[in-house]
């Protein structure tokens, strides 16, 4: 149950972590600073007496900004997409210090976007899993529309073949701007929402969230198919709640926790290689055929 | 249509690999134009197709296309007025979207894209409809992902986008080189057939001397970054393949040696 509420919340980032990676084909380690940016906001404001819905809506629009640095690093001055990600990442490390005034906020004690499911008598966990399925939802329906739409098309194309896009006379420099911000503000009400579940905001809560979203994105691949778009926003969400679940299950069976990102990271690299695996395989099936 | 003039092109200025790739390029391009531009390697040609699609600036001189002066607009700008076929396949299409979502951004082409729906019903019927008259199938097929479609399908498709909004110039660069001589030969049909029936102007480059002969009513011959050949109407309809190396061989003072030309006539 731990790990489904944990996975609903982190289903928003890896929606996120989808639209850079596979969408338009940029690794964008902004992800890194923008988990936490939305986390801080969202903390600094709740604290100060702010509605928590209302600090998620700050929230998203300090990763949208966010999103727009990358995007006008990369686009604007040219640096490759991975280096303008890591700059906006190392840079979001000092902004949101100074946002937050420490490296880290306490919730306890205060109402937080859950405080309404609890208050009808509900779990804490389960008002996570309620407020979090309503979420993701919202989200796989905006989201399908969007990019549905002729911006959205746009974007799809620009990762597809930007030459191709330039020629149908679209700027792809507006649309890659425009797909790090959506990406960077999902992320950040994805770290707003864990934040308050958690009921603390720190500093070093993004470190590994670009790996952890690119788990969810290809386990969501591997065990839901790509089919349409739709499938595919749906095998995101299960992705991540099935990273959890793997989480919960290594950790139980005695994985010391700190050990936790080496064994993300290694998932992630045997997954990404599968494919040169599978060249090498390949030879190996077909002779061992023709040996039968 | 097309007036390009007094166009200069220097790649690497100032260092050791500078190369002028061209060298005051002026011509004009009358309305319904169909010109072929051909030339060897490193003559030029594909520099100044992609120097008047804006691909890349020119260092010296205009470009307008329809009165309007495009010299100083980048590429996306300049798409407006343009439909351009490039010769690698896969450049003009989005391999990862279907057939009829690619046509749908062609089909947007030079307008504001907002939040309406990406492609509508009442376009479906009009793609189904531009589709079945290629021939191809592919009127079955609106959903097919582009990259699963052969070569010489994604061509004839990238074609259909170039002119399903009618530009004031259509660029071809090579768009038959890449494929083999039958689906070559398809696509060049297919090419003839849209550029009469829609009367577009056109520009065309080509390695094939046969293709530059028998396609268009006019033929320009590049060569160092000049435009040193450029025949019209009647003359170029009498025109053969040993009429233009002998002209080549006059004007330039050596033969026409290029592998892929020679090999293709």
């Amino acid at each position: 149950m731990a790990a489904v509420s944990l996975g609903l919340l982190w289903a928003i980032i890896t929606t996120g972590v989808y639209i850079t990676y596979r969408i338009l084909s940029i690794a964008d380690l902004t992800v890194e600073g923008s988990v936490v940016t939305g986390a801080a906001i969202a903390a600094i404001t709740i604290t100060r007496g702010f509605n928590p819905y209302l600090a998620v809506a700050f929230s998203f629009f300090g990763g949208v900004g966010a999103g727009l640095i990358t995007g006008l690093l990369h686009t604007k001055l040219k640096i490759p997409s991975l280096l303008s990600g890591i700059l906006t990442m190392i840079a979001l490390y000092s902004i949101n210090l100074r946002i937050m005034g420490k490296a880290n906020i306490s919730l306890l004690r205060i109402d937080t976007v859950y405080t309404v499911f609890e208050n009808t008598g509900l779990s804490s966990m389960l008002s996570v899993i309620i407020l979090g399925i309503i979420f993701v939802g919202c989200l796989i329906g905006i989201l399908y529309w969007f990019f549905g739409t002729e911006i959205g098309s746009a974007i799809r194309a620009t990762g597809s073949n930007p030459q191709m896009v330039r020629a149908q006379g679209i700027n792809t420099n507006t649309t890659i701007i425009l797909g790090l911000m959506i990406s960077n503000g999902l992320v950040a009400i994805g770290g707003a929402l864990i934040a308050q579940s958690q009921r603390f905001s720190d500093i070093q809560m993004g470190i590994g969230s670009i790996v952890i979203g690119l788990a969810s994105v290809i386990i969501g691949e591997v065990l839901f198919g790509r089919r349409n778009f739709a499938s595919r926003l749906l095998s995101l969400v299960l992705g991540a709640i099935v990273y959890r679940i793997i989480i919960a299950l290594v950790l139980r069976l005695g994985m010391p926790a700190n050990d936790l990102k080496l064994f993300t990271a290694i998932t992630v690299a045997i997954a990404l290689s599968l494919p040169v695996f599978r060249s090498y395989l390949e030879p190996l099936r077909k002779s061992v055929k023709r040996n039968k | 249509m097309l007036r390009v003039s007094r166009i200069i092109k220097i790649f690497n200025a100032r260092t050791i690999n500078e190369k002028v790739a061209l060298h005051n390029v002026s011509f004009k391009l009358e309305k319904g134009d169909f010109a072929t531009l051909i030339g060897g390697n490193g003559s030029g040609k594909s520099t100044l197709l992609n120097c008047i699609a804006g691909v890349y600036p020119a260092d010296r001189g205009s470009i307008f296309i329809d009165g309007k002066d495009m010299t100083k607009l980048c590429e996306y700008r300049r798409a407006a007025f343009l439909g351009r076929v490039f010769q690698d396949p896969m450049m003009g299409t989005a391999s990862d979207m279907g057939i009829e979502e690619n046509l749908a951004l062609a089909l947007r082409r030079g307008k504001i894209r907002g939040l309406r729906w990406g492609i509508t019903n009442k376009e479906r019927e009009h793609y189904k409809k531009l589709l079945k008259d290629l021939g191809l199938g592919l009127e079955a097929r609106l959903g097919t992902k582009v990259g699963l479609l052969s070569g010489g399908q994604r061509q004839a498709l990238t074609l259909l986008m170039a002119t399903i909004k009618r530009p004031k110039l259509l660029l071809l660069d090579e768009h038959a080189a890449a494929l083999d001589p039958r689906t070559a030969k398809k696509v060049m049909k297919l090419t003839d057939r849209i550029i009469e029936e829609e009367n577009l102007t056109t520009l065309m480059v080509t390695h094939n001397m046969r293709d530059a002969i028998k396609h268009g009513n006019r033929l320009m011959m590049m060569y160092e970054g000049r435009i040193i050949l450029d025949i019209k109407g009647r003359e170029k309809q009498k025109l053969t393949v040993e009429d233009l190396l002998e002209r080549f061989e006059d004007i330039s003072g050596e033969e026409f040696a290029d592998d892929r030309t020679l090999l293709s006539q």
